[in-house]
C-alpha cells in the first residue's frame, strides 16, 4: 500500500484525472492499520485514564494535600460558577491560593459542577482570586481538568472569549509565584486559561491539546468516531508535550493511574509542587515574569529561510 | 477550537472572481464594482469578506507597506495526519490565496500616521492560529514597542490551528504575554474584529486590545454554532454572534462600517496618543521630534519619566 501511494503521488498531474480521494482514502487506511497495532491504544488508554470517573478532582487533591481550604466564591458580577472552585489553602506554614477545575462524581453533582466546563463567571472568579493572592503575595497553584469552556448562548453573551483571554492576561501580570499542574483533561482555550504559569507539570496519564479528539475528529473527520486516531495525532499525552517542551515536567502517578490510590496521587503532586515551589520563590517577581514571557514566547515551531526553528 | 462556521461563510459569499448575488439584497455584483467599494455592497452595505491584501490597500496609504516577518514558514512538527498531510493543505492554501500565512504583519502608513499592521486572512486555512501567525505577531509587536508606533491587528480567524495542535494552543498564551508587553510601554492597541472571529483568536490578542472595533454583522463567538446547537439541541437566534449582539451585551466597544475604518482608527489611536501629548503641551513644543521614532504619546511619555525622576531635582 505504500507502494501504491508513493506511485499515485509521482503521478504527473493531468486534466480530468482526480487521484486525491485515491490517496486520501489509502494514506487513511494505512494510518489506521499503522496505529491500530500498537501505539493507538496506548494513546487512547491515556485519553480514557484522563478522564476515568473515579479519578481524584481538584478538591480530593485540596483534601488530602492542605491541612485546612476555605473556599471563596462568586466573580462579584454575575454569580459563582460551579465549575472552577478556588480558595486559600494553609500550606506548611503558610497560604497557598489554588484554583481549578472542578467535576462531578454523581449526576446531579455532574450537572452542579457543568462537567467541569466554565462559564465566563467562573473565568472572572479565577482572576478575582489570583488578583487577591498577588495583592498579598500569596503563590498561586491551578489545577487543570476540563473538557473546555462551556459551549452556550448566555456564556458568549456575557463574553466567554474575552473572559478567557482577560484570565490568561491576568496570569501573565501576576508578579507572585504561579504552578499549573493539568490533572485530567485540559482541553482547549477553557483549559489553557489557567495555565499560563512559571511552570506548567502534568500527571502522566493526563492530556493536553488544543481540543478534545472528539471534537478533532468531528472537525476533521467529519466523524466523532476516529476520535482515538485524533488523540494519536494530536499528541496529547505527557509523554508528547515533555518532547515538545510545552510543559515542565511530567509527575509519576501511583500503579495504575492516580484512581488506584488517591493519597498517592496528592503526595507525589505535592511533592512536584513543593520542588518548584522552592525553585520560584528564589526568584525576584522581575525575573520570573520575565522568563515567563520568554518561555511562551519560544512555543511554536516553524521555518525560517528555510531552517526550521523550534 | 477553529471550529467552523461554513454555515455563514456560505452564507456570505467567497472570494472567487467573476459576479455573485448579494446575500444581503440578492443583487447582482461584479468583482470590480465590489472592490472599487471595498467588498461592501453599494446597494444594502453587506460586508463581504476582504482578503489581507485588499484590507492592506483599505488601511495602508499607497505605497506604506512594509512587511515584516514575511520570511516565515509553517512548519509540520507533529507530522499530523487527517484525511490530508498538513504540509498538502499548507500548499494548497499558499497556491489559492497567494499568502504566506493566515497572516500578514508590517509597518504602514495610514493618514500619514506611522502604525504597525497585522492583518488576517480567512481564506488562508480558516485563517487558523498556528506557530507563524503567533511569531509574526510578537515580532509585530517587538517592532511597535521598538518604535512605539501604535499597533493595529485586523482579525478574521476559525481559531486555533488544530494541525498544529498543543502548540496552537499556546499561541494564545504567546500573543497574550505580548499585549501584556506593549501594555508595560505602553503602545495603543486596537483590534478590528471582522467576520467571522471565533475560538483562540477570539479568547487571546482579538478581545485584549485597548479599544476593539468589530465590523457590521461580522459573527464573534468562542464556540462555533454547530457546538452550541448540537449542545443545546436548539437553533441558534438569528442576531446569535452577531457584532450588533456583542456591541449590546458589552463586549466590544464599537461597529464601524468598512468605508468608515481608516478615518475611524486613526482618529481613535491619534486620541489615546493625545491624552498625555495635550497635558504636556508647553513642554511638548521645545522637543524635536526624534526623527522615524515613536508619536506624540510615545515621546510625551518618555518626557514625564525624565522630568518625575531629574537628576539633580531639589527636594
Amino acid at each position: 500500500m505504500h507502494k501504491r501511494l508513493t506511485e499515485l503521488k509521482r503521478l504527473p498531474v493531468l486534466p480530468g484525472v482526480h487521484l486525491k480521494d485515491e490517496i486520501a482514502k489509502i494514506s487513511h487506511r494505512l494510518m489506521e492499520l499503522g496505529s491500530s497495532r500498537h501505539l493507538d491504544k496506548e494513546v487512547w488508554d491515556k485519553v480514557e485514564l484522563a478522564r476515568h470517573p473515579k479519578r481524584p478532582y481538584t478538591l480530593d487533591y485540596i483534601e488530602h494535600i492542605f491541612a485546612g481550604f476555605t473556599e471563596l466564591r462568586g466573580d462579584r458580577c454575575f454569580g459563582d460558577d460551579r465549575a472552577i472552585v478556588g480558595g486559600l489553602a494553609a500550606y506548611q506554614g503558610r497560604t497557598l491560593m489554588v484554583i481549578g477545575h472542578q467535576k462531578g462524581r454523581d449526576l446531579a453533582s455532574r450537572a452542579e459542577r457543568n462537567f467541569g466546563m466554565p462559564r465566563p463567571e467562573g473565568y472572572r472568579k479565577a482572576q478575582r482570586l489570583m488578583w487577591l493572592a498577588d495583592k498579598f503575595g500569596i503563590p498561586v497553584l491551578t489545577l487543570i481538568d476540563t473538557p473546555g469552556a462551556h459551549p452556550g448562548i448566555a456564556a458568549e453573551e456575557r463574553g466567554q472569549g474575552g473572559a478567557i483571554a482577560s484570565t490568561l492576561m491576568c496570569m501573565a501580570k501576576l508578579e507572585v509565584p504561579t504552578v499549573a499542574i493539568i490533572i485530567g483533561e485540559g482541553s482547549s482555550g477553557g483549559a489553557l486559561a489557567l495555565a499560563l504559569a512559571d511552570r506548567v507539570l502534568m500527571l502522566e496519564n493526563s492530556v493536553y491539546s488544543v481540543i478534545t479528539p472528539e471534537g478533532c475528529a468531528t472537525i476533521l473527520w467529519k466523524d466523532a468516531g476516529e476520535a482515538h486516531l485524533a488523540a494519536q495525532t494530536l499528541r496529547l499525552t505527557s509523554e508528547d508535550l515533555a518532547g515538545l517542551e510545552i510543559i515542565d515536567e511530567v509527575l509519576p502517578e501511583p500503579r495504575g493511574g492516580a484512581h488506584r490510590d488517591h493519597a498517592a496521587a496528592a503526595r507525589i503532586l505535592k511533592e512536584g509542587l513543593e520542588e518548584q515551589l522552592r525553585e520560584l520563590e528564589t526568584m525576584s517577581p522581575r525575573v520570573r515574569k520575565k522568563e515567563r514571557m520568554e518561555k511562551f514566547r519560544r512555543m511554536g515551531v516553524w521555518k525560517e529561510n528555510g531552517l526550521t526553528l523550534f | 477550537m477553529a471550529r467552523k462556521v461554513s454555515v455563514d461563510i456560505s452564507r456570505r459569499g467567497t472570494a472567487q472572481n467573476g459576479a455573485r448575488n448579494c446575500p444581503g439584497c440578492n443583487e447582482l455584483l461584479g468583482q470590480a464594482q465590489l472592490e472599487a467599494n471595498a467588498m461592501v455592497c453599494p446597494n444594502c452595505g453587506h460586508h463581504f469578506r476582504m482578503t489581507a491584501r485588499q484590507r492592506i490597500e483599505l488601511l495602508a496609504d499607497s505605497g506604506t507597506w512594509n512587511e515584516i516577518a514575511a520570511n516565515l514558514r509553517s512548519a509540520d512538527p507533529l507530522e499530523f495526519f487527517d484525511l490530508r498531510p498538513y504540509p498538502e493543505r499548507i500548499e494548497e492554501a499558499e497556491y489559492e490565496t497567494g499568502l504566506s500565512e493566515a497572516m500578514l504583519t508590517g509597518r504602514a502608513r495610514m493618514n500619514k500616521m506611522d502604525v504597525i499592521l497585522a492583518v488576517m486572512d480567512f481564506s488562508f486555512m480558516g485563517g487558523s492560529m498556528g506557530s507563524v501567525v503567533g511569531e509574526r505577531f510578537w515580532r509585530a509587536v517587538e517592532e511597535a514597542i521598538e518604535t512605539r508606533y501604535p499597533m493595529v491587528a485586523v482579525c478574521a480567524s476559525g481559531g486555533a490551528r488544530m494541525q498544529e495542535g498543543i502548540l496552537s494552543l499556546q499561541q494564545m498564551a504567546k500573543t497574550t504575554c505580548a499585549v501584556e508587553l506593549l501594555g508595560e510601554v505602553p503602545v495603543p492597541f486596537i483590534t478590528v474584529l471582522t467576520h467571522p472571529t471565533t475560538g483562540g483568536v477570539l479568547a487571546s490578542f482579538a478581545t485584549l486590545a485597548d479599544v476593539i472595533i468589530a465590523e457590521p454583522a461580522a459573527f464573534l463567538s468562542f464556540t462555533g454554532p454547530r457546538v452550541i446547537e448540537q449542545t443545546i439541541k436548539e437553533k441558534l437566534p438569528p442576531d446569535f454572534g452577531l457584532a450588533e449582539s456583542h456591541v449590546n451585551h458589552g463586549q466590544v466597544d464599537l461597529i464601524v462600517p468598512r468605508l468608515e475604518l481608516k478615518d475611524r482608527v486613526v482618529q481613535i489611536l491619534g486620541m489615546l496618543e493625545g491624552g498625555v501629548a495635550c497635558a504636556l503641551e508647553p513642554l511638548w513644543e521645545e522637543e524635536t521630534r526624534r526623527p522615524g521614532r515613536g508619536g506624540a504619546f510615545a515621546q510625551a511619555f518618555d518626557r514625564i519619566k525624565t522630568l518625575a525622576r531629574p537628576p539633580r531635582r531639589p527636594s
